[in-house]
């Protein structure tokens, strides 16, 4: 058995009916009780208070916003190598899902900002490369919905999602990159003296769990749904044809 | 209730906004993914019957 058969949407669709219920239940568990257990029972941190609890939300959302443009990446690649359209449709998919996390990190990053740095915003490197990488996401959407025929439109996506991987890059690697800027070091690391304390990462493992689950899970059911969209499509154009 | 202190609106400000654009994305996606499934099988069934 090879990879490359769920490059058949109906192999892709019979196994992602399996496999969505337990991604679908498996999400919901972790993030009930990630959040929850960071929430409610941890403490707060003795510099940034309460605020501490933004993590449980912030960190899992800024990763899953740059792993979502590296899954549509390397979905991409496979659309413009071997031209598998159930690939394209996943890369199209998952675009919206990056939006999402990415909101969210920019968002939760403000409100996190604002009494721990004094601003809701500074032309930070992350925070900046965070901002350029939204608006690719944006184009990206933009671009899939401008142009009429599918598989230009996944040709042309499939370049600018080249492109944008270089702020998705940026995005993770900025604090590394400049010795500046207001946001901190990465909260994680194997480093165990720069890693967050064992309080706060356990349930912080269990919602950045409950984040990838999720978007799998809607990655996969939204990968479905542009499936029968392109199938609706042909069958109605094939009508047309013959009327 | 855990004692959030001074930074209780910012705390429950990004939870509310998270939990919101969550809930929003999946019930989006369910909405459209119903919908669509429902044409498909609709437009089957028309090509169906006219062979």
């Amino acid at each position: 058995m090879s990879l490359w058969e769920y490059a058949n949407p109906v192999k892709f669709l019979a196994l992602s009916e399996r496999v969505m219920p337990w991604l679908w239940v498996s999400s919901a568990v972790c993030l009930v009780v990630g959040l929850i257990w960071g929430f409610f029972f941890t403490p707060d941190d003795f510099r940034q208070g309460s605020t501490v609890k933004i993590i449980y939300l912030h960190v899992p959302a800024a990763l899953m916003a740059i792993n979502a443009w590296f899954m549509m990446l390397v979905a991409s690649l496979i659309w413009i190598v071997r031209r598998h359209h159930v690939s394209a449709l996943a890369a199209k998919a998952a675009a919206p899902v990056g939006i999402v996390m990415t909101l969210i990190a920019l968002v939760t990053g403000a409100i996190w900002g604002q009494p721990m740095w004094g601003t809701w915003w500074a032309w930070d490197p992350r925070l900046t490369s965070f901002l350029i990488l939204f608006l690719f996401y944006l184009g990206y959407v933009a671009l899939w919905e401008a142009i009429e025929d599918p598989d230009t439109a996944a040709d042309l996506t499939s370049i600018l999602c080249l492109v944008g991987t270089v702020f998705a890059v940026l995005s993770r690697y900025a604090v590394l990159f400049w010795n500046q800027g207001l946001h901190q070091g990465a909260s994680l690391s194997l480093d165990k003296e720069e890693n967050v304390a064992d309080v706060f990462y356990f349930p912080l493992l269990v919602c950045i769990g409950g984040f990838v689950l999720l978007f799998l899970a809607l990655v996969l059911y939204r990968t479905g749904t542009e499936i029968r969209v392109r199938r609706t499509r042909a069958l109605m154009a094939r009508e047309a044809k013959l009327a | 209730m855990p004692d959030l202190g001074k930074y209780a609106d910012a705390v429950l400000s990004a939870y509310a906004v998270s939990i919101v654009l969550l809930v929003a994305i999946v019930g989006l996606s369910l909405w459209r993914g119903r919908k669509v499934r429902a044409e498909m099988e609709n437009v089957e069934r028309r090509s169906g019957r006219d062979g």
